[in-house]
């Protein structure tokens, strides 16, 4: 039996590429659970704000973790549905290291019949000292129980 | 972000914002609408997220600009420039960001001088999109300014 993970997992590495802007920052997919979904974002001097001293803008970050916390619900509902951020807080730790490049692991830790929950954070190498924490919420058209989770 | 040239460049009328590469990529140029500065992302098919949308990502790196250069350009003239970071940043979704140009601007809530509080909105001005009473997206940052004379970290308190 193939999970809807795996079948995710075969095709969003393709799916990243084709959504524009994930294109143009050179956002790349690599790795998704049930619930979870693992991108990076590899460096680019295009990618920062202030060249000078190699500080990076945080649009990119966001927009990672951003890409990483929606992708995450839509694994968590089970299906492919219409749906929209409602918000996103983005704490940013500390700056990442220059040329690094950015790690986001996103998850939906609670799906209620409209809202996913979600949470996430990016780091540049060790996950254990991050960059930045994200928590935020979406919410879909249809109201209905994904399969998995309690009403 | 310490540059003087920028600071100096947000004086006038209007621009581009060229010299940092993410406005760059975003194709950012600003205005001076009275008290206010606005920047302008001009539409373009590399913004785009879900089919025929803006990604929630652009959205927030303009309003994200839109605070940073606010308080910069608020910055009193003729002092050694912070380095202006932004802390927390939340991002409220309101409309769906449509395949068209958008506008942004943030007012300074409390300027002090190692934080500064700061609301941006964006909103599209093309016919049947709202314009200003209809921001697609609004933002509430917490900055903290890094100036060059504290680089040291402060001595604890006996």
């Amino acid at each position: 039996m193939t999970s809807f993970a795996d079948q995710v997992g075969q095709f969003m590495g393709p799916f990243i590429g084709r959504v524009p802007h994930n294109k143009r920052l050179g956002l790349r997919f690599i790795t998704a659970g049930d619930r979870w979904v693992e991108l990076q974002l590899p460096f680019a001097p295009q990618l920062l704000v202030d060249p000078d001293h190699g500080i990076w803008a945080s649009g990119p970050i966001f927009t990672l973790m951003d890409t990483a916390v929606g992708m995450a619900s839509m694994l968590a509902r089970g299906a492919f549905e219409p749906h929209a951020t409602l918000d996103l807080r983005t704490d940013y730790v500390r700056s990442p290291r220059a040329e690094a490049t950015v790690t986001a692991r996103g998850e939906c830790y609670r799906m209620t019949r409209q809202i996913a929950f979600v949470r996430g954070l990016a780091h540049d190498g060790d996950p254990a000292d991050p960059i930045a924490h994200v928590a935020g919420t979406f919410m879909f058209a249809a109201s209905k129980l994904a399969p998995g989770w309690q009403g | 972000m310490t540059s003087p040239i920028l600071a100096a460049a947000l004086k006038g009328p209007a621009g581009r914002l060229d010299m940092l590469p993410y406005a760059a990529l975003l194709d950012l140029s600003f205005e001076r609408v009275g008290e206010e500065l606005h920047l302008i992302m001009p539409f373009d098919e590399t913004l785009i997220g879900s089919p025929g949308r803006l990604h929630g990502g652009a959205i927030a790196g303009l309003l994200e600009l839109a605070g940073l250069l606010t308080v910069i350009a608020a910055q009193p003239e003729g002092e050694a420039l912070p380095r202006v970071r932004p802390v927390t940043v939340t991002v409220d979704y309101m409309r769906e960001g449509a395949a068209t140009a958008s506008r942004a601007t943030a007012s300074i809530t409390r300027l002090g001088r190692r934080v500064v509080n700061v609301q941006a909105q964006v909103w599209q001005e093309t016919e049947g999109r709202g314009g200003r009473d209809k921001p697609i997206a609004a933002a509430h940052i917490n900055f903290v300014l890094d100036w060059p004379q504290m680089a040291e970290p402060l001595e604890p308190a006996p």
